[in-house]
């Protein structure tokens, strides 16, 4: 079985979190030391972001961590190898390979499912990649027992159905509201209905993501989600921690303070999920 | 070459061949198929299409004059050279064909809010225009290197009372101002209407800007028969996003005997790593929403474009300009920045001219071509734009040459 399907399945009674970091912010090394963290904090899931050019998804906090991991030489390649040095550790959380579909089609799409299974990855997120352009690698991802996670957004309406209704494992990952992926204070009054709505129709889980940064969004959300995905506000204490987390001598209380924000978001042990 | 069922629309996924298609995020697709709805019926609308005509008319200009280039025709000794003027159009540019077309459609799908992006400005002053003209909100899109080269068209936006945003993020040129207005269309797609400004981005785009664009080759065609009784030999088109190009050629597609040449800008030469080649040098990928060629390194990663001229530093192309590449119906080449202030220089001197920088790579390819011909053959350039926004620049170029030469 897909790992991302038994994540879902197990028990979990704390919030079920999906960290997004961008591969190679600021060194794959550190990104390596990340996803164990994250691996030992027991997330749901961890999106591994390929560095783009054109991110025309995100904004300026996944822009500048693309920058930052393109200039320390970060490309597809070096994220397969990075998943694959994961397991090679141990690493048992589902990772998701999240990137535009242009990185992809250089690749191969074929080739690259095939190496995205070798190394380790469950699925794949392409922000670019829409239901009508996805049929083939939907299909080849599908043979090789790996999800392509599909988007949905508050702007899908009846397009909702055509999306989720044939998923057959994954989830779905709702964006919480128009715009790029970055911080946000609000939330629209109508997330909550949409991400009902989307639930309601899909035989599959659901995600939410863009713009949760706090404790209570997660809180929040999880009453109307399976998970919660934190991209924006994880990459921005990555930035802020930068060269602490490259320095043999301050990396350890760096990954501190990374370890902590996760422990806050996922809540304590004991807390009970509601909703879903 | 043949064009054999040559495909001259997109198919129901927006494909020209392989290549176009959407390649967008989700919160766009809704907004793509509804402007796709908007503009079939616009098309189809007798109101529309009278309107559109009108203001081409009584506001832009047209039709725009055929001009026989008698001066530069009698130096070279070869072909004739006539000039389709899109430089005689109300804001200087071919552009404007566009933005009427797509601002009336904003309106009548009940928009009210406008954005572009703009590289040499002239989008973003003809997107400016509409917008007084129809009272609508506008907001232009330009990086930051691109409003400092063409000073003069942001402040012309400004008094025409629209809001350029300089946009700082990556080569701070055109393909980072598009970048950025497609994620302010993200943010406010329920209200916004996103005018681009070539032949380029995800389906509907490309097919509808070249309906819009259409105008040109279909004048000149009718212009060039009655002057001269014939079809040209040669039509010839610089390519950026391929706006100007593709309205000039999609007259000319089925006639098998006219050649049709792109021009791409080879800004320092096609084998430096300073250009803007993307049919010559580039190899099909995803940038802006469609499938086509781009400039691009060995992991997928899209390489700064260069030119001398804004319009045409652009890593991308309009996909239907990819399909006719492979085709083989169109022949694509390139001039090199000094070619092209040569050409301006050529122009201005021979025949009282000033042209776009853009425009000058075309007649950089005219001149080279017209050389070889015979008196009896006739090449058919499109001088998209006039060049007073571009006069700064051609300064400082031209002194560039005279101190190389020194
Ligand atoms: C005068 C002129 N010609 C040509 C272009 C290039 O665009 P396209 O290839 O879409 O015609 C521009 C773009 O700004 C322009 O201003």
């Amino acid at each position: 079985m897909n790992r991302i399907d038994q994540a879902f399945q197990r028990y979990n009674d704390r919030y079920r979190l999906i960290p997004f970091i961008t591969a190679g912010d600021p060194d794959a090394k550190t990104s390596l030391e990340l996803i164990r963290l994250l691996d030992e904090e027991g997330v749901t899931a961890i999106e591994l972001g390929v560095p783009f050019s054109d991110p025309l998804a995100d904004g300026p906090v996944i822009q500048a961590a693309s920058d930052r991991a393109l200039a320390a030489g970060m490309n597809l390649r070096g994220v397969l190898k990075l998943a694959q040095q994961a397991r090679q550790l141990g690493v048992q959380t589902p990772l998701i390979l999240f990137t535009y579909y242009n990185p992809v089609l250089h690749y191969g799409v074929e080739r690259l499912v095939a190496a995205a299974k070798e190394a380790g990855f469950d699925g794949f997120i392409i922000p670019d990649l829409p239901l009508e352009e996805s049929e083939a690698l939907d299909r080849m991802a599908t043979d090789a027992e790996l999800h392509l996670i599909p988007l949905v957004a508050p702007t899908s309406h009846e397009r909702i159905r055509a999306i989720v209704s044939k998923r057959k494992g994954g989830f779905i990952y709702c964006v919480s509201s128009l715009g790029t992926t970055g911080i946000r204070q609000h939330f629209s009054d109508g997330v909550e209905s949409f991400l009902d709505e989307v639930g309601s129709s899909s035989p599959v889980p659901i995600a939410v993501g863009f713009g949760i940064s706090q404790p209570h969004h997660v809180e929040q959300m999880s009453k109307h989600a399976d998970a919660v995905v934190v991209g924006s506000a994880l990459v921005r204490l990555l930035e802020s921690l930068g060269e602490r987390l490259q320095q043999e001598e301050s990396r350890a209380a760096a990954l501190d303070e990374v370890r902590q924000m996760i422990r806050n978001l996922v809540g304590k042990k004991g807390r009970v999920t509601s909703g879903r | 070459m043949s064009n054999v069922g040559l495909q001259e629309k997109a198919d129901k996924r927006g494909r020209f061949g392989s290549f176009g298609g959407r390649f967008v995020p989700e919160t766009l697709m809704n907004a793509l198929l509804e402007l796709e709805a908007g503009y079939r019926e616009a098309l189809a609308d007798h109101a529309f299409q009278t309107e559109l005509r009108r203001l081409l008319t009584e506001y832009s200009g047209r039709p725009t004059p055929l001009t026989l280039a008698e001066n530069l025709t009698r130096s070279i000794g070869g072909a004739k050279i006539y000039l389709k003027r899109e430089d005689l159009n109300h804001t200087g540019a071919h552009k404007i064909n566009n933005t009427l077309g797509q601002g009336l459609l904003a309106k009548r799908m009940g928009k009210k809010k406008l954005i572009a992006e703009t590289g040499a400005g002239q989008h973003g002053v003809a997107s400016a225009t509409v917008a007084a003209l129809l009272g609508l909100e506008c907001r232009v899109f330009m990086g930051e290197e691109d409003v400092r080269r063409q000073r003069l068209n942001v402040f012309r936006m400004e008094l025409l009372g629209a809001e350029v945003v300089p946009v700082s993020s990556g080569t701070r040129t055109l393909k980072d101002a598009t970048n950025e207005a497609i994620r302010h269309w993200v943010s406010h797609v329920e209200d916004t209407f996103y005018l681009i400004g070539s032949a380029v981005g995800p389906h509907p785009y490309p097919e509808m800007v070249k309906m819009f664009q259409r105008v040109i080759g279909d004048e000149a065609r009718a212009q060039l028969l009655e002057r001269e009784g014939r079809l040209p030999d040669e039509v010839i088109a610089c390519v950026g996003g391929g706006s100007n190009a593709i309205g000039m050629f999609t007259a000319f597609l089925s006639d098998n005997k006219v050649r049709l040449t792109g021009v791409e800008a080879a800004g320092a030469g096609v084998d430096t790593d300073r250009h803007a080649a993307t049919l010559t040098k580039g190899s099909p990928g995803v940038l802006h929403g469609s499938l086509s060629y781009l400039l691009q390194n060995e992991h997928g990663q899209v390489l700064p474009a260069h030119s001398i001229s804004a319009g045409l530093d652009y890593p991308g192309v309009g996909p239907e300009h990819a399909y006719l590449k492979e085709s083989g119906r169109v022949r694509y080449t390139t001039a090199t920045d000094q070619e092209a202030l040569v050409a301006v220089q050529t122009l201005c001197q021979q025949e009282g001219i000033l042209p776009a920088l853009e425009s000058a790579h075309a007649i950089a390819e005219a001149l080279k071509l017209a050389a070889n011909r015979s008196h009896q053959d006739v090449v058919l350039v499109c001088l998209s734009g006039r060049g007073d926004k571009d006069v700064e620049s051609i300064r400082q170029g031209l002194e560039g040459l005279h101190d190389e030469s020194d």
